[in-house]
């Protein structure tokens, strides 16, 4: 555990050691705010929500699919380009502390970065009453989501030493997870296939389990399609880092 | 106790580590000398737990690089190719990010620390960040993260590259002075270096070993080994002393240099031909302006020995 928490101080910090935190958190608090208050219509709607169609949490899969790749494309290939890794491999840890003290390390950054959404939840207050709990359940979600995502990007990340071709790839694979989840795509999708297959490919996407959540509801289906698939991704990391590790 | 058995790596059909076998015990510096491409760096990192082998095994303080990776890794103390490090990190950050992977108690780090600062001299650019280092401060931050935890064995690339004569002085001082507890595997180009560190030299070209000897005993291969060079005041005798020279009983054959006139006298085998060069040139009374014994040339010897491939 200590080389998990070694690993894991080193990268949070080297994140405010870089331009890359800052840059990072203000366009996604940018983009968060614009997000709800042009495109989704908050004061027109004249509701304290931030779960409603178009309203704050509605955008952040949209906001992950660009933001996350962009944090998760240097996780492993950065230390692949520069050699670093060489170093990491060679201290007396386990690859899953290295793969794990990584992960949770962007993921609390993350983390930091949608907290810091916090005025407009100070705002919704102001303006109205919503239900605190059901803003707490989808914070927790989106954070989760996040999690996903961001495990996806770096199992990509251990694959190849180039950050461009991590970040496309991790949006095209990410934008795959999410899409069957979607109301739009799901109606285009059951005019070309079967219930059963539409309804299967849309239990998969990270959509239909965020929507859950960001409703207020916290269903253990949802948290362990969540834990199964950072779980998963990190495992295949791990394998993925031990063969590509020094090509 | 460093144990290489048969080792062997293949990068798809390409063998760069052929059945390569050795064994380092305590006390010993030995030097990894090859062209590049020999296979000296994917060795180095098989031992130091980066690369897994294709076939072999190699044991670290009894402990196997495979099986056992974490305990033999505790005993390695590792400066990759290069010098890597993490640029946006200060050489202090750095150390005490590595103290705490290799689980140094927290109690000790500070000292340990203090240590390797003033061992490899970084005080001037603890608070700095490392990519604003110069190349021999990059180095020597890799130095002082590989001898961090005091290690049984140091597996070091290339240690002294990039580094000014000063600073590879130093460099080499301070391995000499971990020489006596420690098992060091040094990497280089430069054979003077092995001269002045190594007590073993082990030559691998294309992944096999042409020879694993000491320092002394590759010398003593070269034919200048024991050979004696001079030159004469007067170019009119050189024809006549070369003759006279080579028909000593030492010395199997001579060479002359046309553009200084120096002549060397190889000797025959088991035999030293100075001190017969030395009393017939003052019985001849010749005008000698130099007289020289040759010690071997390493570079000589591993230019034969790998077959003339670029160093």
């Amino acid at each position: 555990m200590n080389g998990v928490v070694a690993i894991f101080k080193r990268e949070l910090t080297s994140y405010f050691a870089t331009p890359i935190a800052y840059v990072f958190i203000v366009i996604f608090l940018v983009l968060a705010g614009s997000f709800m208050f042009f495109f989704g219509g908050f004061y027109e709607a004249g509701q304290a929500d931030l779960s409603a169609d178009g309203s704050f949490f509605y955008w952040h899969p949209w906001l992950y699919l660009f933001l996350v790749p962009a944090l998760s494309m240097r996780l492993w290939a950065e230390e692949r380009k520069s050699g670093s890794i060489e170093l990491l491999m060679t201290l007396p840890l386990e690859t899953w502390q290295a793969v794990t003290g990584k992960f949770l390390a962007a993921w609390a950054f993350t983390a930091i970065a949608v907290l810091l959404t916090f005025p407009i939840w100070i705002t919704v207050n102001y303006l109205g009453d919503p239900d605190n709990g059901a803003i707490v359940a989808a914070y927790f979600g989106s954070i989760l989501m996040a999690g996903g995502f961001l495990a996806i990007g770096a199992c990509i990340s251990a694959a190849t030493k180039n950050q461009v071709i991590a970040f496309i790839l991790s949006v095209v694979v990410c934008f795959i997870l999410m899409v069957p989840g979607m109301g739009l795509v799901q109606s285009v999708l059951l005019g070309l296939a079967p219930q059963w297959l539409v309804d299967g490919l849309a239990s998969l996407s990270f959509q239909t389990h965020f929507d859950a959540i960001s409703k207020g509801v916290i269903d253990l289906r949802d948290l362990v399609y969540f834990g199964l698939l950072i779980g998963m991704c990190l495992y295949a990391n791990s394998i993925v880092l031990e063969l590509k590790k020094a090509d | 106790m460093i144990e290489v058995q048969s080792l062997t790596k293949e990068y798809g059909r390409f063998r760069a580590v052929d059945d390569l076998s050795f064994k380092v015990a305590p006390g010993e510096v030995l030097g990894f000398l090859g062209p590049n491409g020999a296979g000296k760096t994917t060795t180095m990192r098989i031992v130091a737990g980066f690369l897994q082998a294709t076939a072999g095994r190699v044991t670290v303080c009894g402990h196997d690089i495979e099986t056992a990776a974490v305990q033999a890794k505790h005993r390695i103390g590792y400066l990759p190719e290069g010098a890597p490090s993490y640029p946006e990190m200060t050489p202090r950050s750095f150390l005490e990010f590595i103290a705490e992977a290799r689980g140094i108690p927290p109690g000790q780090r500070r000292k340990r620390l203090d240590e390797v600062i003033a061992l490899l001299h970084l005080d001037r650019v603890l608070e700095q960040s490392i990519d604003t280092l110069s190349k021999g401060y990059r180095r020597r931050v890799g130095l002082a993260q590989a001898i961090l935890h005091d290690p049984e064995v140091l597996i070091l690339d290339e240690p002294t590259d990039g580094l000014d004569p000063n600073q590879k002085h130093e460099v080499r001082e301070l391995i000499g002075r971990m020489a006596k507890s420690k098992i060091i595997v040094i990497s280089t180009h430069l054979l003077e270096e092995v001269e002045a560190v190594c007590n073993r030299a082990i030559i691998i070209a294309r992944g096999k070993i042409l020879a694993d000897d000491t320092p002394r005993g590759l010398e003593a291969r070269s034919r200048f080994y024991n050979a004696v060079s001079l030159k004469l005041g007067s170019s009119e005798l050189i024809a006549a002393a070369r003759n006279a020279i080579g028909s000593l009983p030492e010395v199997a054959s001579t060479e002359l240099d046309e553009k200084n006139g120096r002549i060397t006298a190889f000797p025959a085998p088991g035999k030293l031909p100075l001190a017969p060069i030395n009393a017939l040139a003052e019985r001849q009374r010749w005008p000698l302006t130099e007289l020289h014994l040759e010690s071997g040339r390493l570079d000589e010897v591993f230019r034969s020995i790998t077959g003339g491939a670029a160093a």
